[in-house]
């Protein structure tokens, strides 16, 4: 055994192979390289649904990339200009209409908002589909979990910049939320408004927060969801674990294949595949009918009038949806409390999935039929909870959110007895095909 | 310290959870500041000051807003049905008699205002802050319901007032719409944001 780097890393000759030993000798490169790349044996089975990680991290660098050249023309600043209009409003405008090729820039990252809910919805979706999320799993779903409640939190702030009516009174509502928490609710509301009102304070501190504070803990995040991914390794379509049958010469899963090549080549053709459609989107239906960009926010913020119909930006209409079913004073508590309750219980709820499912078998290959259904159902409750947040409330509207929130909420809360009495097939020995 | 000693030195580690609770003390004195940077400023608390209204130009049926701490101050020029509608819809009203501290006690009545004819109220829904839009037109002709009596209706969550910005039963808000303090300055002034002293 070398006792030093210096003397395990020697020069080969060749002047590529002295770089790379002078690096190593100093850096981990190589070891990081086969590590989590060429060396990590992910399994052979994966398919459609295990794109969704790797684009999620392309839009993740388009969004960073797009957002630095934005914020070189961004004024985040609510005072009214020469015009009668909003500097932030403005200097938006200006990066449309008279920064070279700024309009690209500006829809990439618009579009890449909605197109990273998109992936990350899917991306979850595969995990509620093969049991991703169990042992031993489950600190690598958490992170994920925390990742997407960044990425809300990231969406609401960017989505203040603009400084359009939606903009103005999205943020009202849901920094009004936190003032539904009694006794303190008013004055944390306060506190992140950083003023009696949505104002210039609270522009300042979005921008803060939605370019420096939050990337950096997603960013954190990202890595802490990959290193928890590599160091117990990937699930697959058959959710069984791939480690149980090692070649006893190398060590290597019998049904894994190296990271690199493999599956780097498979996820290009994933990249290229996500670029042709995320193109023709920003340059065909960047606004996407109003669903990516709301009309209302091409009007500049006015205190004074909300919209007569406002509604959040779609990935967060299920969600508005659940706030907005609750309209019954129940014990001692308003109903706008239960409302903020529910919805911080619906996203909460995710982090406790590992633990809820006690079904034997992860995949959804080998599962029951209560458990196809029950997923099934919770699906289109979702999608309908999602399309009822876009519209404007009637009673009828209302009454059906309200149905669809209690079957969210019963998917989960029922899961460990229902995934339990389950009639479950035999999960296979190794990976199929 | 050799490393094969078993023995705690009490005093030493005494010292780690010493110097640990010193810098932990100093680590939270050290947030005070930034997080108290995010609280209101002087001068955002400073641009709280009362506004005054011309209500000279407001015929019955209409309202008018003006802008006071940033929000919507609505005042509306009740007819003689519209104050009649208030007593008939007791029974469909959360809170009719106004019993919830979301006024001043000058306005602690049925109209809730000073002058029956004219309501001022911050056009704020109680739910989660946004501004509901008036419905005037009652009946079937409003949209809403054909009893309608005329009201405010909020986009964002659906929450009903009547005119006098008081909320219906079984509605997100939870609430009547705040009346701001406020007096007449003369028949066709009013000063929004101080009581009369």
């Amino acid at each position: 055994m070398a006792s030093t780097n210096f003397e395990k890393h020697k020069p080969d000759g060749s002047l590529a192979g002295n770089v790379l030993e002078w690096i190593d000798a100093r850096f981990p490169l190589t070891a990081n390289w086969k590590a989590h790349l060429s060396e990590y044996y992910a399994p052979k089975n994966f398919n459609f649904w295990y794109f969704f990680g790797s684009l999620a991290l392309l839009v993740l660098v388009m969004q960073i990339v797009t957002g630095i050249f934005l914020v070189m023309h961004y004024k985040p600043d609510a005072s009214l200009n020469a015009a009668g209009v909003p500097v932030a409003f403005a200097s938006v405008e200006y990066i449309m209409r008279d920064v070279p090729w700024g309009w690209l820039i500006r829809y990439m990252h618009s579009t890449g908002a909605s197109a990273f809910f998109v992936v990350v919805y899917l991306h979850m979706f595969r995990a509620m589909l093969y049991g991703s999320y169990r042992k031993p799993r489950e600190l690598l779903w958490i992170f994920g979990v925390l990742i997407y409640l960044c990425l809300m939190a990231e969406a609401f702030a960017g989505y203040l910049l603009p400084w359009g009516q939606m903009s103005y009174w999205g943020a009202q509502v849901i920094l009004n939320l936190f003032s539904a928490i009694p006794f303190i609710g008013n004055d944390l509301a306060l506190w992140i408004r950083g003023d009696y009102v949505i104002a210039d304070a609270t522009l300042n501190r979005m921008f803060a927060f939605h370019v420096i504070a939050i990337p950096l803990a997603l960013l954190g995040l990202v890595a802490a969801h990959i290193l928890a991914l590599h160091e117990v390794g990937s699930n697959n379509p058959d959710g069984i674990e791939i480690k149980k049958h090692k070649d006893p010469q190398t060590g290597i899963p019998l049904d894994g294949i190296p990271f690199h090549p493999y599956y780097t080549v498979k996820d290009i053709v994933g990249v290229v595949v996500f670029l042709a459609v995320f193109s023709i989107i920003v340059f065909f239906a960047p606004e996407m009918g109003g669903y990516f960009l709301e009309y209302n926010n091409f009007i500049p913020a006015d205190p004074l009038v909300t919209p007569p119909h406002i509604a959040p930006v779609w990935y967060f209409t299920p969600f508005y949806s659940i706030l907005r079913a609750n309209t019954v004073n129940f014990f001692w508590i308003d109903a706008k409390l239960w409302g903020v309750i529910f919805m911080g219980l619906g996203v909460m709820v995710l982090f406790f999935l590992p633990w809820l499912d006690r079904s034997p078998a992860k995949s959804i290959r080998y599962r029951g039929p209560i458990y196809k259904s029950a997923l099934a159902i919770f699906i289109v409750a979702f999608f309908i909870l999602g399309y009822l947040g876009m519209q404007a409330p009637t009673p009828v509207y209302t009454i059906i959110s309200q149905v669809c929130t209690v079957i969210y909420f019963l998917f989960f809360l029922l899961m460990p007895w229902y995934t339990r009495i389950d009639k479950c097939k035999p999960e296979p020995e190794r990976v199929t095909k | 310290m050799s490393s094969d000693k078993k023995e705690v030195d009490c005093g030493r580690r005494n010292l780690v959870f010493a110097t640990a609770a010193v810098g932990g003390v100093a680590t939270v004195a050290t947030a005070v500041p930034f997080l108290a940077s995010m609280s209101p400023s002087e001068r955002a608390k400073a641009a709280g000051a009362p506004v005054e209204a011309d209500i000279s130009n407001l015929s019955p049926g209409e309202m008018m807003r003006i802008e006071w701490r940033g929000k919507p101050v609505w005042i509306i020029r009740r007819t003689k049905e519209m104050l009649e509608s208030l007593g008939k819809i007791n029974d469909r009203l959360s809170d009719p008699a106004s019993k919830r501290p979301m006024q001043p006690e000058y306005a602690k009545n049925e109209a809730r205002s000073i002058k029956p004819e004219y309501l001022v109220v911050v056009g704020i829904c109680t739910h989660l802050g946004c501004s509901p839009t008036d419905k005037f037109k009652t009946g079937a002709e409003s949209g809403i319901n054909a009893d309608w009596p005329g009201g405010f209706l909020c986009p964002c969550h659906g929450s009903l007032f009547d005119l006098a910005g008081r909320v219906y039963k079984s509605m997100p808000a939870p609430d009547n719409l705040e009346v701001p303090p406020h007096y007449y300055l003369s028949d066709t002034r009013i000063l929004i944001g101080e009581d009369k002293a």
